[in-house]
């Protein structure tokens, strides 16, 4: 099934495309990893996407109207923002706000969505402090609770990991890969590319608005692409344990 | 709820108490005997006539001000936004002082209410032009700003070239803000406003709740900003419009009620809308008693008041965060 459909969507700042003629499907049971350098275009290519954005070109979940689309597709924007010091359970909860009928409390469904949200990130010692109070690993890992509560075929996240340690960034794409597992499909802008070589089904690698390399981490992680987009050189191999991605010197 | 219950007790008391304060010399009972029973004293016209729309009108300004300062504070997600950020009261002030000046307000009563009201949705008008339909917040901050700038010179304008020193007296006089001497046609024109001002913001707590994440992530759950941002303006400006033609500029509700009671709903934005509701009408009809108890002989100004209490709560909101994030 196709969760998302993207067709030369282009996106223009002045003149300037910032995203160009980008066009690539996602299937049911996808964890995709968008890679590409500082300033490629990922943030205005999956906002854009959402529909967020006013681009040219088709994107199938900027055609749905806003209600649908929220039960489609879930948003973790980079920006972790936490406005008021709401418990955080009260957060999490807002993940079922598309699902709630007008004026409606939680259902016993929404409760279990959040539950199901809660641990599947960890998180249920964390239920009841206040968000803004916990650092800022701890509350990355809310918000994609929250995402998760939305309980959407899709999942969308900008730089999720940034910022986690080590095994909480594991962890978190241990989930990812898990949601792609169940049948969910995740589509996560990504800067550290030995965690995206290990979990993402399938890599999108993005330079200057362009799509320039599409499909299982072994076949766009080749040294001419990571040299080309990324000016590094770097060691890749298949191991025991899995693929090992490791960046190794900057080329001038 | 057990807030909810709490607030509407407090509210009810006190508007109790506002019905048995005033100059008039009648106790408790025999106020309340008055107020139910026509019994052909003045006391009864002083119950139904005065005492009952002046509480009434507390009880609404208290409210209308409470509900707007909560949703320009969840809609900005800022705890220091308050309802006469988006320039209305101060352009509903420069009607009222055009009535007062060119005399309109003494030829018949509802003149300079009326006034209010126009030049409020002329503001209205002027901020939907600058602030348009899409953009940031940030514009409407500052088209709210240029509008308070621009009504507030025009006031001083006025005043300044004012020739008539009793209008200026006047002038000053209505802008710190008074309940007294309202009358029940007080309460039938500005109520119609404030009751669509309620239904406006009281809608808009599904999207300030889901904007504790931002505008983007908000926008993403299908919140659809545009006409959000349209009802808020609209309900603030009806609220805030009403309020202040009636009973002049009265601040700080705005502000310190959602602050004071937002610890207390747990911070979400939808429950701190009813919640700043009842603590408003508690917060204007305390501070409509106090200047009847206080100086009784003194009319001391309501919007005076607020000012003296509300500074220096807000001084202790400041210390009690700055402990909080040292």
């Amino acid at each position: 099934m196709t969760l998302l459909s993207l067709s030369d969507l282009s996106v223009r700042r002045g003149d300037c495309p910032v995203v160009d003629h980008v066009s690539f499907d996602v299937q049911a049971g996808e964890c995709i990893g968008l890679i590409g350098p500082n300033g490629a275009g990922k943030t205005t290519l999956l906002r854009a996407a959402l529909g967020l954005l006013a681009a040219d070109g088709k994107s199938s979940l900027a055609a749905l109207p806003a209600h649908d689309r929220a039960r489609q597709v879930a948003w973790m924007p980079q920006a972790r923002e936490i406005a008021w010091p709401v418990s955080v359970e009260t957060l999490i909860a807002l993940g079922r706000i598309p699902h709630l009928p007008r004026g409606s409390k939680l259902r016993h469904e929404d409760q279990v969505a959040i539950d199901a949200a809660i641990n599947r990130m960890g998180l249920d010692a964390y239920r009841l402090r206040t968000a803004t109070q916990l650092s800022g690993g701890e509350q990355a890992r809310v918000l994609i609770a929250r995402a998760l509560a939305q309980d959407t075929p899709l999942l969308i996240a900008d730089e999720p990991i940034a910022g986690l340690d080590p095994a909480n960034q594991i962890a978190t794409m241990d989930v990812f890969s898990g949601l792609a597992r169940d049948g969910h499909s995740v589509l996560v802008s990504i800067h550290d590319l030995g965690l995206a070589a290990r979990h993402c089904t399938r890599l999108l690698m993005i330079n200057r608005g362009r799509l320039v390399a599409d499909g299982p981490p072994a076949q766009v992680l080749t040294p001419e692409n990571v040299e080309q987009v990324f000016g590094v050189s770097a060691f890749f191999q298949h191991t025991p344990d899995g693929p090992v991605f490791q960046p190794m010197t900057v080329i001038q | 709820m057990r807030l909810g219950l709490i607030l509407g007790t407090l509210v009810f008391t006190l508007f109790v108490g506002a019905l048995v304060s005033g100059y008039a010399n009648a106790s408790f009972t025999e106020s309340l005997r008055a107020l139910f029973v026509d019994d052909g004293t003045p006391l009864t016209v002083v119950m139904r006539d005065i005492r009952l729309p002046r509480a009434l009108l507390a009880v609404m300004i208290g409210a209308a001000l409470g509900m707007s300062g909560a949703a320009m504070q969840g809609y900005l997600r800022n705890p220091l936004a308050e309802p006469g950020l988006i320039g209305v009261s101060g352009a509903a002030a420069l009607g009222a002082v055009l009535a007062i000046q060119t005399g309109l307000s003494a030829s018949f009563a509802l003149a300079l209410p009326i006034s209010a009201l126009a030049m409020s949705v002329l503001g209205v008008l002027l901020i939907l032009a600058l602030a348009g339909p899409r953009g940031a917040s940030i514009t409407l901050i500052l088209a709210g700003i240029a509008i308070s700038a621009l009504a507030s010179a025009l006031t001083s304008l006025v005043l300044n070239l004012s020739p008539n020193p009793f209008a200026a007296a006047d002038i000053v006089f209505w802008m710190m803000g008074s309940l007294a001497d309202r009358s029940f046609t007080h309460v039938w024109l500005a109520l119609p406003f404030m009751l669509v001002g309620w239904g406006l913001l009281f809608s808009l707590g599904r999207g300030l709740n889901a904007l504790t994440l931002g505008e983007d992530a908000a926008e993403a759950m299908g919140i659809r900003l545009p006409a959000m941002r349209l009802r808020l303006i609209l309900g603030v400006a009806a609220c805030v419009g009403a309020a202040t033609a009636v009973a002049g500029a009265i601040g700080f509700v705005g502000l310190v009620v959602p602050h004071l009671l937002r610890p207390l709903v747990g911070a979400r934005p939808s429950a701190l809308l009813w919640a700043s509701a009842l603590g408003g009408a508690a917060m204007v009809l305390a501070a409509d008693i106090a200047v009847r108890e206080l100086l009784p002989d003194r009319d001391l100004k309501l919007g005076v008041l607020m000012a003296l209490v509300g500074a220096p709560l807000f001084l202790h909101l400041i210390f009690k965060t700055r402990k909080e994030f040292a």
